[in-house]
């Protein structure tokens, strides 16, 4: 039963890391880069919401609103300020705009609301529930993560395969050239894609901080370095990738942490990447281009 | 003398320092299958992406449907009705065959089944794959794939780049007679080939291009006869 408990808790962390993941593995497919200041992004919506329901007392599902609202905004206007100019550069010249963003954002928010931790308090409280006679016990929030990150998971791949908008994303990731001579937009494209990034990165900022509940300004890096980790151990590029890769690296940091040690738990979940980029170098489901000629 | 559809008039393409484009001028009237032919790297697709808005002119200046095309966005130049079927193809590869052909449907917001049903009748081989993705497709198939997807926009311009490009003879026969039954049954086509002979057997007009420039212009059935034409393009 102690088994079950802590495999509970890996998924919902690995549901965290599967939401940040997908911003990741998007932003990729589309625009061809790694967006390292995603990461910042979470951490932004996490203050939003703290703000607006630990100072301003607002429906906490109104502030996680409000906070995708903003980090939609946020994620539109770093693309068009900070990348777009830079759409034909060398892919270094975006990598280190990226990092430059995300100090950017940490710095911005470090002055801001200052390096004092916030005590961020739990969108639906600290209760769980009790099954099998109180063997296993499963916090609220764990339940919720899980739940959302489903949800997104049933929605977002509806909208990837069934929409024009979601088909126009795909055709934009394969070839842009081709895309635009279809009359699709990819400009828009891509400022859809990282709206819709940045605002899963906003539900991650409040599902991480209900969890684990210090809130800083570099609370978003290490969660979205793994989250960046999960997405390449998925396949970058990859929706289901991103989702799989996510939950794995939940599951085996929090088995690493149990039984391994809690110290080592990190070496243990970079060491599997390493293991599995060896064995799969595009990652777990990454595309293996077939095409005849 | 009918309507024409496309004007260039004296563009010039740079690609960096490189001159690629040199004052090239032509028109394509209305219902007419017009072919550029030429060598490999005589500019024909580099002009081809410049009507298309991919490129740029640095001077002169391209008019569709008596429109100025200047500072016309890409996306915006296929609404107005003018497709390209790239070089190479460039079908969604991982997309199904359907999908592809919605993709070329973009720029439309009804009529989109009877669209596909048109599609398919043209291409059979394309409606039993449909549920394929468009890797999976043979070399002819995708040529057939990105012609139908380009017709889903429904063009009163279509342009082809080198639709023979790596096909064997039979299939490059069998895309021919696509384009012919298309003309006939009134489209306007740009067609650029280095398949000089079979280009110039179907178009109504063609100009031969040289290193960035037009040198020779005629019926399609003049040039066939040229003897500067048959030296250069059609092997003696």
């Amino acid at each position: 039963m102690i088994f079950l408990n802590f495999f509970i808790s890996g998924i919902s962390l690995g549901s965290i890391y599967a939401i940040i993941a997908l911003g990741y593995t998007m932003v990729y497919g589309i625009a061809k880069m790694l967006n390292f200041a995603h990461g910042d992004v979470i951490m932004i919506g996490a203050y939003v919401c703290f703000y607006a329901f630990a100072r301003y007392h607002l429906n906490p599902f109104l502030g996680v609103a409000a906070a995708m609202l903003i980090c939609t905004l946020l994620g539109i206007i770093v693309e068009r300020l900070a990348y777009k100019p830079l759409r034909q550069a060398p892919s270094l010249a975006v990598l280190i705009t990226a990092i430059g963003m995300s100090y950017f954002l940490q710095n911005t928010a470090l002055l801001m609301w200052s390096s004092n931790p916030k005590v961020f308090p739990s969108i639906i409280g600290r209760g769980s529930f009790r099954l099998f006679d109180g063997a296993l016990s499963v916090s609220h929030i764990t339940a919720l993560t899980i739940g959302v990150c489903l949800v997104i998971m049933i929605v977002l791949s509806l909208f990837i395969s069934k929409t024009k908008m979601g088909k126009a994303m795909r055709a934009c990731s394969e070839d842009k050239g081709a895309a635009q001579l279809m009359g699709i937009n990819v400009n828009a494209t891509i400022s859809m894609t990282f709206a819709i990034g940045s605002g899963l990165a906003a539900v991650a900022g409040a599902l991480l901080c209900s969890a684990y509940p210090t809130l800083m300004p570099t609370t978003g890096a290490l969660p979205g370095i793994k989250a960046f980790t999960a997405a390449v151990f998925g396949g970058i590029g990859s929706i289901p990738g991103a989702f799989l890769g996510g939950l794995m690296l939940g599951v085996i940091e929090i088995f690493a942490k149990a039984y391994i040690s809690s110290q080592l738990s990190d070496a243990v979940v970079f060491g599997v990447l390493i293991i599995v980029l060896l064995v799969k170098p595009a990652g777990l489901l990454g595309k293996m281009t077939q095409e005849k000629v | 003398m009918s309507e024409s559809v496309l004007k260039v008039e004296n563009i010039n393409v740079y690609y960096g320092s490189i001159h690629a484009i040199k004052g090239i001028s032509f028109e394509v009237y209305e219902g007419e299958i017009v072919t550029l032919i030429g060598a490999n790297g005589a500019g024909k697709s580099t002009t081809l992406n410049t009507i298309s808005g991919l490129l740029h002119p640095s001077t002169g200046s391209i008019s569709f449907l008596g429109e100025s095309l200047a500072k016309v966005q890409p996306h915006k130049i296929v609404e107005k009705g003018l497709a390209q079927v790239p070089e190479g193809r460039r079908v969604f590869a991982q997309m199904t065959v359907q999908e592809n052909l919605e993709m070329g449907a973009y720029t439309q917001n009804s009529g989109i089944n009877e669209d596909l049903e048109k599609v398919y009748s043209l291409f059979p081989r394309l409606k039993e794959r449909m549920r394929q993705t468009a890797g999976t497709l043979s070399g002819g198939e995708q040529q057939m794939l990105a012609m139908g997807r380009a017709l889903m926009s429904r063009p009163k311009l279509l342009m082809l780049d080198e639709p023979s490009m790596g096909l064997a003879p039979i299939l490059v026969e069998q895309i021919f007679d696509i384009i012919a039954d298309l003309h006939r049954t009134g489209a306007t086509i740009l067609l650029v080939e280095q398949n000089a002979q079979m280009a110039l057997s179907i178009a109504n007009r063609g100009y031969v291009m040289e290193t960035g420039k037009i040198t020779t212009t005629g019926t399609g059935q003049e040039l066939l006869a040229s003897e500067e034409v048959r030296k250069a393009y059609l092997g003696g």
